[in-house]
């Protein structure tokens, strides 16, 4: 074949510009498969708010319902418990619940509206795992100044009966607090807050 | 005539497939070291356990379903309902934990020899890849049976993706389709487990074959001496080489039939192995409200779970679980040892690859338990131990007195 006469230059053009062109295809095409794995409108849908019946908790008992997928705890803290939590504070990696890991209506030192029934996402802030509810009583290897808390088996994280988390443990961050809200004294809503935002 | 039929047809094929031509190349005329040890039989053990999983796997494929309400029942089903399920289940189970006892052993043997060095870095490398598939390929299997140790294993790895910074997130969300494992995660690691992972994984084995079989390259032996390098005698054999077929065929053949004895051994007395290959928790259907008490991955996985426990911060110890894979792609840029073979190197090396091997079977045995304070100590320092391996070869492979390297490979 003869090479005489090839404009070089204008055929590597044409070579860059078909490759890029190809390419610029190439990433359209890949585009629906990568956005088809996406969450789907079903499983978007499915984060319905659920409500719980808390008329039944004793003190110290805890309840758990299931929030897109998730189990979400309702403790109910008796007195002793509520006042530990402020001797807890040197301990903690985030006493004040400075990380965005609450609605702003549970930014305080109990992270919930009412003070008595603490309401949080039952999963480590580590590695997705579900710590356990150790109580003060209850037989534990935890360590004699034990409170009452949580403990995750997995990887070793403690959190107080606020679902704050310890300092020196794997877990990063606090438990979350879902949006909740009261419908009355013996009902909550996970999902929903009083200004009516679904979270 | 009939022979005449057969070479006649032969031919045929020969002139239009290169049919002999690749016979040849890959077995009758490809030219082995004749010094191969007991360490040789691993790479064509794997590549049996390779055809078992995909062959048990199919059958499996035919009774499971990979549907969140559904798949611990099939499973269970295939158990008890299915003619001789459990056997086509135990198989493909115990093949599993085979497929990476025959790779870690194959692997060991080309740390030990040498196999890794110029000009077989590349051999290396595509082993890497595959055994990266195959660490994919059980993970993603792993989430089938929806058992308890299903669901929070892949919960726990999963959410290590959350730990990469801004991106995390979203990344993990994508990986599952959903914002918790659910059915939607099973569905699509049910689609990559039996179609993309496979098909790459095969393709790789096919690359990994062929660029051992490269020109002038051929496999390397226990004295790390290269035979292509020598003359050939007068029918045009290397001196010190045989062909694969038959003499090695006959060899491998008879580690199959070894291997066979206590796999099968394994699978009619042992299925479970004591809860290493079958863990128990994996017995319980899986219940996104509760965590067991004591989750910890397949004795496969356990030294680099141990690795990412012994960090204290979440993205380091992801971080450090990752390294610990990846430091072995480069290790034929690690080693500068005058020598390949450990037959040769210096006492020096072979006492920090002894305290290696130690260390990785520390940590695997730590990565199953509880993480206690110390527990997690002893986890720190055998880490230390692994990295120190890799990132001081550079130094510690050229200390000390190796001895000469023969002309000839021994007998």
């Amino acid at each position: 074949m003869s090479t005489d006469g090839v404009n070089h230059s204008k055929r590597r053009l044409l070579v860059a510009a078909t490759s890029v062109v190809g390419a610029i295809g190439a990433g359209f095409v890949a585009y629906p498969f990568i956005a088809s794995m996406l969450p789907s409108a079903r499983v978007q849908a499915a984060g319905a708010p659920v409500e719980a019946d808390i008329g039944k908790l004793e003190p110290g008992q805890r309840m758990t319902v299931e929030w897109r997928g998730k189990p979400v705890w309702i403790v109910r803290r008796t007195d002793a418990n509520l006042k530990d939590l402020a001797s807890m504070e040197a301990k903690l990696r985030d006493p004040n619940s400075d990380m965005e890991q609450q609605p702003a209506y549970a930014k305080n030192q109990h992270r919930s509206i009412k003070p008595e029934y603490l309401v949080v996402v039952g999963i480590c802030t580590h590695l997705g795992c579900s710590p356990q509810y150790v109580k003060i009583d209850d037989p534990h290897s935890l360590g004699a100044d034990w409170k009452g808390g949580f403990f995750c088996p997995c990887h070793g994280s403690f959190f107080d009966l606020a679902g704050r988390v310890y300092q020196g443990v794997p877990a990063p961050l606090n438990l979350e607090v879902p949006k909740y809200s009261y419908i009355n004294d013996t009902k909550i809503i996970v999902g929903v807050d009083k200004e009516g935002g679904a979270a | 005539m009939m022979k005449t039929a057969l070479t006649a047809s032969l031919g045929w094929i020969d002139a239009r497939f290169p049919l002999t031509k690749m016979w040849n190349e890959h077995l009758a005329e490809y030219y082995a070291p004749k010094n191969f040890n007991f360490w040789y039989y691993f790479g064509s053990l794997a590549l049996m356990v390779l055809v078992i999983q995909i062959l048990t796997g199919v059958f499996l494929t035919m009774n499971y379903k990979p549907d969140a309400a559904a798949a611990f029942a099939s499973v269970e089903y295939i158990m008890r309902d299915v003619e001789w399920g459990w056997l086509i289940r135990y198989l493909h189970s115990t093949g599993a934990s085979f497929f990476f006892i025959t790779v870690y052993l194959h692997m060991f043997r080309g740390v030990m020899y040498g196999s890794y060095r110029k000009p077989r870095e590349l051999v290396w490398v595509i082993g890497m890849l595959i055994y990266l598939c195959l660490m994919a390929e059980a993970f993603l299997g792993y989430l089938l049976p929806w058992g308890q140790m299903s669901y929070w294993g892949a919960q726990v790895i999963i959410s290590l993706y959350g730990a990469i910074p801004y991106i995390g997130e979203p990344l993990s969300v994508w990986i599952r389709g959903d914002y918790v494992i659910s059915d939607v995660t099973l569905n699509r690691f049910f689609a990559y487990h039996v179609i993309s992972v496979p098909i790459i994984l095969l393709a790789l084995v096919v690359v990994h074959i062929l660029a051992l079989h490269h020109t002038g390259i051929g496999s390397n032996n226990p004295d790390g001496i290269e035979i292509k390098k020598q003359p050939k005698n007068e029918k045009g054999w290397y001196l010190d080489g045989i062909p694969f077929h038959p003499y090695y065929t006959v060899k491998d053949i008879f580690g199959v039939v070894v291997f066979l004895i206590i796999f099968c051994g394994i699978i009619f007395y042992a299925p479970e192995f004591g809860g290493y290959f079958l863990e128990h928790a994996n017995f319980v259907p899986a219940n996104p409200m509760q965590t067991p008490e004591h989750i910890a991955p397949l004795w496969f996985f356990t030294p680099f779970y141990a690795i990412l426990r012994a960090v204290p911060d979440k993205f380091l110890g992801v971080i450090a679980m990752f390294a610990a894979v990846g430091i072995w792609f480069v290790l034929p840029w690690l080693d500068r040892s005058p020598v390949k073979s450990i037959r040769y190197k210096s006492p020096i090396f072979k006492a920090i690859l002894a305290l290696f091997v130690i260390s990785f079977l520390a940590l695997c045995y730590l990565g199953m338990q509880s993480a206690t304070p110390i527990l997690t100590n002893f986890a720190r320092g055998f880490s230390v131990i692994y990295f120190a391996f890799f990132l001081l070869m550079p130094f510690y492979s050229t200390w000390g007195q190796c001895k000469p390297v023969p002309e000839r490979v021994t007998s």
